[in-house]
């Protein structure tokens, strides 16, 4: 008995110093990943502060310059910027994009997964059926389709046809279902139907207030994606009108400019589009991790 | 508990607020996206350029999968897609290797209850972001870093320090444009991956860790021989879905160039539809876009049935199950029976 005790007080001991030395060593493992992770846009932060010569001549640097502003000025004033990036409309533009579509988004997601749990009716199989079948039909398969009936209903160049579609978001009224289907319980429906409560009015006054923690997670995941959207903004937005184009746009046509070829206002250009959702990011990193674990959004 | 009478009511008077409800959704689906699908398919059989009108009948799809040796465009064609298909599995395969077995690694590390990580929630936060950036900007942060010229940031340092004498092509280079590809993606994505396989093996009963524990296992066998097998459904999710979104991968491929001209080793099969589309504004190629969509749809149908068979209603399937155990059990039982009878 009491050498059990003893061996087993020892083999605690090493394995809690192997487990020790484990947990160092992933630790460091860790941190290089972190490092990995925050270097570019570490350097991008840097670089954006530094001027076209100290970039030039001086190579990569871990401390900031002071040119800041002056980068901002010239991306600003330039005319060889200003004509293609301005950050103030790029951010209006996406800003717009990204809210508005956001908000048809949840909001028509909520009604339809609403609709497919609270009520009973002969489709109702069927329709969660399709819903499932083309959750995965990616964009390009639609995209050629797509742009040609938009050009035929001469909604081509205007932002109709980016904000729309978020109504019929197959995905997302999956995730809000199998929510509402855990969390909501039928009889409160019943409760409302009791007290003279209007099928709509339940569902505006009851049902989403109930949901706002999925409508939450959903609604971050459809912004960044929607903010994030590259490719069918610019499917659309086929004349490319500065005032119309998006952030992500308006960088990528600093970068595919050869006269732009100030690598100190280049990296304020990114920087700006940047850290805005950086930011966005931090702030609510809590509620996005906890969604990517839920099952989250996949592109 | 309704009663059977109380449910036929509610189903008689409330049904067509269900249909009301999920109207919307439909409507819109229809015209911006199925109708889109058909349009695509119709497209598909029809001209290219100043043909636009006319019907073609299948000649698309046999230009784009067979070329043709008379007829030059087309072959060129034929090769393009095949070289940006080709490119597409090669950058996907190389993004999803590293970033599954890093991102399998993380989730195990950061699920291991034994072990004393400080700032795991911080980590998390971390690696996650990569993939909140716009990918626009990604690619454009990572041509100035790894800009072909001396400027570029990763060049420059490297010729500072006299490990190079010559700057690196990382762009322009068949094989490092790629790699760098691929090193973007999974930057990108190993976060969002760790952070699926995480709650995945959370998602394990925790008493069988505990079990495997007490029996002595050490920790490559729990993962052997418990983690992994558990962990296979979801793996298998995160390998089809990886899948379909390399058949989507676009953002960073197509931006990743100065200049007006793409990189033509790291172009995949979206950009092949999108260039046919988009290039030639005035006689677009929407016959061999659509095409080429409708090749991608039936690869993508093929896959997606997989994930399908994934998210199906587990409560219905588990209901199904459960019968089916059920089932098996009775026959055991009169198996057995007939077994001590005899």
């Amino acid at each position: 008995m009491s050498k059990k005790v003893v061996y087993g007080k020892s083999s605690e001991a090493s394995y809690t110093r192997n487990t020790r030395i484990k947990s160092v060593i992933i630790f460091v493992v860790l941190l290089l990943l972190t490092v990995i992770c925050l270097l570019p846009l570490y350097i991008l932060i840097i670089n954006s502060t530094r001027n076209v010569t100290q970039i030039t001549t001086e190579g990569v640097s871990l401390i900031p310059g002071s040119s800041l502003i002056r980068n901002i000025k010239e991306l600003m004033n330039n005319d060889l910027y200003a004509m293609v990036y301005d950050p103030l409309i790029g951010l209006r533009n996406s800003l717009f994009i990204a809210g508005a579509s956001t908000f048809l988004i949840v909001f028509f997601s909520a009604m339809t997964a609403y609709g497919l749990v609270v009520y009973d009716f002969k489709a109702r199989g069927a329709a969660f059926t399709f819903i499932l079948a083309v959750m995965m039909v990616p964009i390009q398969v639609t995209s050629t389709g797509f742009l040609q009936f938009m050009i035929q209903l001469n909604l081509a160049d205007t932002y109709w046809p980016l904000i729309i579609p978020g109504i019929a978001s197959p995905a997302i009224v999956f995730f809000m279902r199998q929510s509402l289907k855990s969390t909501f319980p039928l009889e409160i429906v019943e409760a409302a139907r009791i007290d003279g409560c209007g099928e709509f009015k339940t569902f505006i006054k009851i049902a989403i207030p109930m949901m706002k923690p999925a409508i939450a997670v959903q609604a971050i995941f459809a912004f960044i994606s929607k903010w994030n959207d590259y490719y069918t903004t610019s499917m659309i937005l086929i004349s490319g009108k500065l005032n119309q184009k998006t952030l992500p746009m308006m960088v990528s046509a600093v970068m595919s400019n050869d006269k732009t070829a100030d690598y100190g206002v280049n990296y304020t250009a990114i920087m700006l589009s940047i850290i805005p959702v950086c930011a966005v990011y931090l702030a609510l990193s809590k509620f996005i991790i906890a969604g990517v674990a839920l099952g989250g959004v996949k592109e | 508990m309704a009663s059977a009478a109380q449910k036929s009511i509610k189903s008689i008077s409330y049904a067509k607020y269900g249909y009301m409800f999920i109207a919307p959704f439909f409507i819109v689906y229809c015209i911006f996206q199925l109708w889109p699908l058909i349009n695509t398919f119709r497209l598909s059989f029809y001209g290219n350029g100043k043909t636009l009108e006319t019907f073609v009948g299948l000649k698309n799809f046999q230009n784009i999968l067979f070329g043709s040796e008379t007829n030059l465009p087309a072959q060129a064609l034929h090769d393009q897609f095949f070289d940006y298909f080709q490119n597409t599995i090669i950058i996907w395969v190389g993004n999803f290797v590293p970033q599954i077995l890093l991102s399998l690694l993380l989730a195990v590390w950061f699920t291991d209850a034994k072990l004393k990580i400080p700032g795991k929630g911080f980590f998390k936060v971390i690696m996650y972001m990569p993939n909140i950036i716009t990918a626009a900007s990604v690619s454009a942060l990572f041509l100035v870093l790894f800009g072909d010229t001396k400027y570029g940031a990763i060049n420059s340092l490297l010729l500072d320090r006299e490990l190079i004498t010559e700057p690196i092509r990382f762009i322009t280079d068949k094989a490092n444009s790629r790699i760098l590809v691929m090193f973007i993606q999974t930057w990108m994505w190993f976060g969002n991956t760790m952070i699926m396989l995480m709650s995945g093996i959370m998602g394990i009963n925790p008493s069988l860790f505990e079990a495997a524990n007490i029996d002595g296992a050490n920790s490559f066998q729990i993962f052997r021989k418990v983690t992994l097998p558990l962990l296979r459904p979801i793996m298998v999710y995160t390998l089809i879905t990886s899948m379909i979104g390399g058949l989507q991968m676009f953002d960073i491929p197509y931006l990743l160039h100065t200049g007006d001209t793409l990189v033509p080793h790291i172009q995949t099969a979206a950009v092949f539809v999108y260039e046919k589309f988009h290039k030639t504004p005035y006689a677009p190629s929407y016959g061999y876009s659509a095409a080429a969509s409708v090749i991608l749809f039936f690869i993508t149908g093929v896959l997606g049935i997989f994930v399908f068979y994934f998210n199906r209603d587990k409560d219905e399937a588990e209901r199904k199950k459960k019968l089916k155990k059920l089932k098996k059990q009775a026959k055991m039982r009169n198996k057995g029976f007939g077994g001590l009878d005899l």
